[in-house]
């Protein structure tokens, strides 16, 4: 909302600067975005008046101008414009000045001749032909030739000259406080900011006109609960013309372009009492009657942007006999607009529903400054004042003859709040100690009627329904600076985070420590992903919860699995050429069937990587350390041959004991390739929820070995097929008590070895609590060992 | 014989002197103090003394003995160090040379932020508090006193999943102050922090996903100048101490009194900046009391209790405190960017 501090001032004395003002009024609630002084872009721009002008003697189209710019000597001023002529008043730019758009002009010559300055169109001051109608277009502005700049002094700033001299405020208003899109509305909170008094004003209309209204005009409203009230006047005999100039420039100062009387009027009195207003030529108001009514399916209306719309039920339409003629509170149509030859007008004040209005603005795309405005629910008591403001403004720029009477349907007007004052309760919710009197003036300021602990609620106060609003009234000006700082008190809260939320901190930092670094991805993907990391068609998880108004189809599901999120993110790194990537994720994915129709939301620990060196052992010995980390015990690895996502020789599934806790391996190169990645990719997802289920206890101490180990080294010769895991596990069931420690050190195919078969070698270290053991012991459990190694696997000593 | 003595004590320090390495010292010491050493054959001599010149001379060759091992093992130990130094010396390196790489991981930027905050508020009794992001719009909006009709519920503002607008993509955090006074004892201190979702499009300040930390306070007799006192010493750890803040009027459906916090601008002191675009001062956060119907929809009793909450956008703080300037890199996760951290 901009506000022009001049239209300001009519209703309010401040004596601010603007960022004086701005300050106060943000801290008083009416927060200022921005302030603007309309003229700073023009500098040293003066009224000129031309004493004498000769050809240029070197030019066959300029003019050597003598010009007296209110200074003891004329200043010559070149300028190759026809329309000039001695004893004009004209804009002169003298040297060093500044034009809108940074443009600085200084002297120089043209063509040989001194030129200490420009004169100037209006276009050149940042104006347009609707500012000024009667100007000259296409030459300097003659500014004796408009008689509403009639008195200018010679030398005056052109700035104040013709009223670029504005200052304007501008204001994010919250959407409670709709009754602070107005000047009165922050004239209002000015005054009660500034302790200054509100000068308002009330409308006076001397009417008369001829005719009778009733006899003329009849209006209908079949859906009383979308118009609460509908108040009209008419005005006949209308001369459109160009509003007068202050009235344009107070428009322009607020961001209104002027287009003619009537309608500049009704944009005035909007800007001014924040009640829209609108005007219909009455010849088009087939039978004299309006019926504010809601629209038939499928009717059309041209609204005055042009555009023909297909109306619906829901929404409310200004109509007459036969048809609609205007969007109720959004936007008038083209069939009743104000033209030129307008004879008589109907000056429509109104309030209607605010759901409605917001709900057709935003179906038929269209928000308009009146359908924002009514969208936050407007005060009824409004529209009276308003349409008097308008007729009022009518009689004052002559610009028809306002018929005696109003029509003024109220259908729902609502009764005032009346709240109790409690001044202890407020005091005890703010945690201050402002006196009740204090409480009272506050009050009393904004309007609100005090009797007693009786507390009135004005009607455009809408927002103030009980205590807490009418502390939030007295804080905001008391000063929620002046609001003490306390410390917390009363019972002590432990605080802290979840097992849960602990566990995610520690395989964070874990994660970290193992060389991958955090990443954030989007919760929603594209369905096209599943078919991108090769889901069958008929893939369970495939069922996601879609949202019905994406952004786009790119973030139009959520997502069942991290997987394309973590490849999106590597095939990123990777077209950006970076060598090395490392990432983890710790974030949810969305199953249906939630409680409520809501989602299942598991969190997943999602590990990606690739580069140099990085292969399925490097991603093996990272989620390793993840599982010890959390103690978790009977950890197996399993081959995975079928999981679509991944390569069936790369993959294993992740168990503790007989629960899976996800998945990892290297990307199926098709995947990969999918995400144009053409080198190895490696994942794992594990569910972190499994993760933590299988978490095994607290570390506890057990004593260090008091009795020295024996190692024995054996290497078996076995077949390819025989895993390692498996091995491992006959060596673990075979070996006895004394068994401590089984590492692998080597695996050895080539010489020596049979073409199908391979030599794994394991160092094994034995060990007992209570005695050094002999090495006829460890002889003897050796032994075991590669007898059930070879009875089993046949794998035999190489 | 006395005469000998000091000739052999001269002559060995004076060889001690030249000696060059552990050889020559080794054979020094053989040559007086050896069995068949000079000393020892002076001390051979003894026996021909007469007895009161025995002691003397015994003294004497005793204090001569003892001159020369002390010499002998000073000399061996220059030479030792001597040694240790060369040897050092050879095995000096190029310590401007890199170190062996350590590959460790970031953590990310946004979340190093939520990190510092939940430190913060755990300090001071809060729990930390998760909640679902697929939630209902009874608890989005309704419960938090913003009914139908309120603008944030349009389709588009909000992500929905059915025609009815029931179940949406949460647009706040603030659905958590529900979940916590539906399900939690009073008095009530939680921090949640979470991704949100709105509709906007993706630049540099805004994304259709981003992450939210929501406060909330309810105690009997809480008061405005507890949240100010609250957030006060929050913005002291966040900003450090000394840090000045002020508070402003503002509008939330779900608080009343409600307010918005600034901090001053830490680049101009307040003067006002481009960091802070002239203001002088950089919004924080909202917050405000808990609106009583709020509290009432929770079948919690606005005259016994009270509370206080607030809500604020954690990419705009770690933006801020990483001086990052487009929020995009934040989701675009370039190693190359989260090495930064």
């Amino acid at each position: 909302m901009k506000l022009s501090r001049k239209w300001l001032g009519e209703f309010v004395a401040v004596d601010a600067s603007d960022k004086d003002f701005a300050e106060a009024m943000t801290l008083s609630g009416s927060k200022v975005e921005t302030t603007e002084d309309l003229g700073a872009e023009i500098q040293n721009v003066v009224v000129g008046k031309v004493l004498s002008m000769e050809r240029h003697p070197n030019s066959d189209h300029m003019w050597i101008c003598q010009m007296d710019v209110g200074r003891d000597e004329p200043v010559q001023i070149v300028t190759g414009a026809q329309n000039v002529k001695v004893g004009d008043l004209v804009p002169a730019a003298l040297h060093k000045s500044l034009l809108p758009g940074g443009k600085k002009i200084e002297k120089g010559k043209l063509r040989g001749e001194a030129s200490n300055g420009m004169l100037c169109s209006y276009l050149e001051l940042g104006l347009d032909q609707r500012d000024f109608p009667g100007a000259y277009e296409d030459g300097i502005w003659i500014l004796s030739d408009d008689p509403e700049l009639a008195g200018l002094t010679v030398g005056e700033d052109i700035r104040t000259a013709v009223g670029l001299d504005g200052h304007v405020v501008e204001f994010e208003i919250t959407p409670n406080r709709p009754d602070c899109l107005s000047v009165i509305g922050l004239a209002r909170e000015a005054s009660a900011t500034f302790d200054a008094p509100l000068r308002l004003h009330a409308p006076e209309v001397k009417g008369g006109g001829d005719g009778c209204l009733a006899e003329l005009l009849d209006v209908e409203t079949p859906d009383p609960e979308l118009c609460p009230r509908y108040t009209a006047r008419m005005v006949r005999n209308v001369k459109i013309a160009p509003s007068p100039k202050w009235m344009r420039e107070r428009l322009r100062e607020m961001g209104v372009r002027p287009i003619n009387n009537i309608v500049d009027i009704t944009n005035y009195v909007m800007l001014e009492y924040g009640q829209p207003m609108h005007a219909f030529d009455y010849r088009y108001v087939k039978g004299g009657r309006i019926i504010v009514r809601r629209a038939q399916e499928g009717e059309e209306l041209t609204t005055l942007d042009g555009n023909v719309r297909k109306l619906t039920p829901n929404m409310l339409v200004i109509a007459d006999e036969t048809r609609a003629v205007g969007l109720a509170g959004i936007m008038g149509g083209e069939n009743s607009e104000i033209v030129d030859d307008t004879v008589d007008v109907v000056f429509e004040s109104a309030n209607f529903d605010g759901t409605c209005i917001r709900k057709t603005a935003l179906a038929l795309g269209m928000r308009t400054e009146a359908s924002a405005k009514f969208e936050k629910g407007l005060d009824p008591l409004n529209t009276l004042p308003a349409v008097n403001r308008a007729c009022e403004l009518v009689e004052l720029l002559g610009a028809g003859e306002v018929l005696d009477g109003v029509i003024d349907i109220l259908n729902h007007v609502p009764q005032p709040t009346v709240l109790k004052l409690e001044p202890d309760k407020i005091n005890a919710l703010l945690g201050t100690g402002v006196p009740e009197e204090e409480m009272r003036r506050i009050l009393k300021k904004l309007d609100f009627g005090v009797d007693g602990e009786h507390v009135t609620v004005p009607s455009w106060r809408g927002d103030v329904q009980r205590m807490a609003d009418l502390a939030e009234e007295v804080a905001r000006f008391y000063g929620y600076n002046n609001i003490p700082c306390t410390l917390q008190r009363g019972e002590t809260t432990q605080g802290g985070y979840s097992p849960v939320q602990m566990a995610e901190r520690r395989l964070g930092a874990l994660c970290r420590a193992c060389g991958y670094s955090e990443i954030i991805t989007y919760s929603f993907i594209s369905p096209a992903c599943y078919d991108k990391i090769g889901w069958a068609e008929d893939e369970p998880l495939r069922n996601s919860l879609k949202i019905l108004n994406p952004l786009g189809e790119d973030t139009s599901i959520m997502r069942t699995t991290t997987l394309p999120s973590m490849l999106d993110i590597l095939a990123k790194n990777y077209s950006y050429r970076n060598k090395n990537a490392r990432f983890y994720e710790i974030g949810r994915i969305y199953l249906p069937g939630g409680p409520d129709g809501l989602a299942n939301e598991p969190r997943m620990l999602t590990l990606g990587a690739y580069g140099e060196g990085y292969g399925f052992f490097t991603m093996k010995g990272a989620v390793e350390a993840l599982l010890r980390e959390l103690r978790i015990a009977d950890v197996s690895f399993l081959a995975c041959q079928d999981d679509p996502s991944y390569h069936p020789g790369r993959c294993a599934g992740v168990y503790a004991g007989e629960k899976l806790l996800g998945v990892m391996g290297q990307v199926h190169p098709t995947v990969a390739a999918n995400y144009g990645v053409d080198c190895e990719l490696y994942c794992a997802e594990l569910s972190f929820d499994a993760l933590l289920d299988a978490q095994g206890p607290g570390a506890e101490y057990h004593p260090l070995p008091r009795f020295p180990a024996v190692n024995r080294d054996i290497a078996v010769v076995c077949k390819d097929g025989v895993t390692v895991g498996a091995l491992e596990g006959c060596i673990r069931k075979a070996g006895g008590r004394l068994l401590r420690e089984i590492a692998l050190f080597d695996i050895y195919k080539g010489k020596g070895i049979p073409e199908d078969s391979k030599s794994v070698a394991f160092s094994l270290t034995l060990r007992a609590d209570d005695r050094s053991i002999t090495a006829g012991e460890a002889d003897e459990e050796i032994k075991t060992v590669l007898a059930a190694l070879e009875k089993e696997l046949g794998a035999v000593l190489r | 014989m006395k005469d000998q003595l000091a000739k052999i004590r001269a002559e060995a320090l004076a060889a001690l002197e030249g000696v060059q390495d552990a050889a020559g010292l080794d054979g020094l010491r053989v040559k007086y103090l050896g069995k068949k050493g000079e000393l020892t054959g002076v001390l051979k001599m003894m026996g021909k003394l007469s007895p009161e010149e025995r002691p003397v001379m015994g003294q004497m060759a005793n204090d001569v003995r003892a001159a020369l091992e002390k010499a002998l093992d000073e000399a061996s130990q220059k030479l030792e160090a001597a040694a240790l130094a060369l040897r050092l010396k050879a095995e000096a390196i190029d310590v401007t040379i890199p170190g062996q790489a350590v590959a460790v991981g970031r953590e990310h930027p946004m979340n190093i932020a939520l990190n510092e905050l939940k430190d913060i508020f755990t300090g001071m009794g809060f729990t930390i508090m998760d909640g679902p992001e697929v939630e209902l719009a009874a608890y989005n909006f309704d419960r938090l006193n913003a009914g139908e009709g309120h603008p944030s519920r349009d389709w588009s503002d909000t992500f929905y999943f059915d025609q009815d607008s029931r179940v949406m993509l949460r647009s706040q955090t603030s659905p958590m102050q529900v979940r916590a006074m539906d399900t939690l004892p009073l008095p009530i201190r939680i921090l949640a922090p979470g991704r949100v979702y709105r509709k906007d499009e993706v630049d540099a300040t805004h994304s259709p996903m981003f992450h939210q930390v929501e406060g909330l306070v309810i105690d009997k007799g809480v008061t405005m100048a507890d949240l100010k006192g609250a957030l006060n010493t929050v913005a002291e750890r966040l900003f450090g101490e000394g840090t000045k803040t002020r508070f402003r009027p503002h509008h939330f459906p779900f608080t009343e009194p409600s307010c918005e916090m600034d901090v001053q601008c830490h680049k101009c002191g307040g003067v006002g900046c481009p960091t802070c675009k002239g203001e002088g001062w950089i919004e924080l956060l909202g917050a405000g009391m808990v609106h009583p119907r709020v509290l009432e929809m929770a079948g919690i009793d606005p005259e016994v209790y009270s509370g206080w909450a607030f809500g604020f956008g954690l990419e705009r703080l770690a933006l801020r405190r990483f001086k990052i300037d487009d929020m995009r890199l934040i989701f675009e996760n370039n190693i190359r960017f989260l090495e930064q951290f």
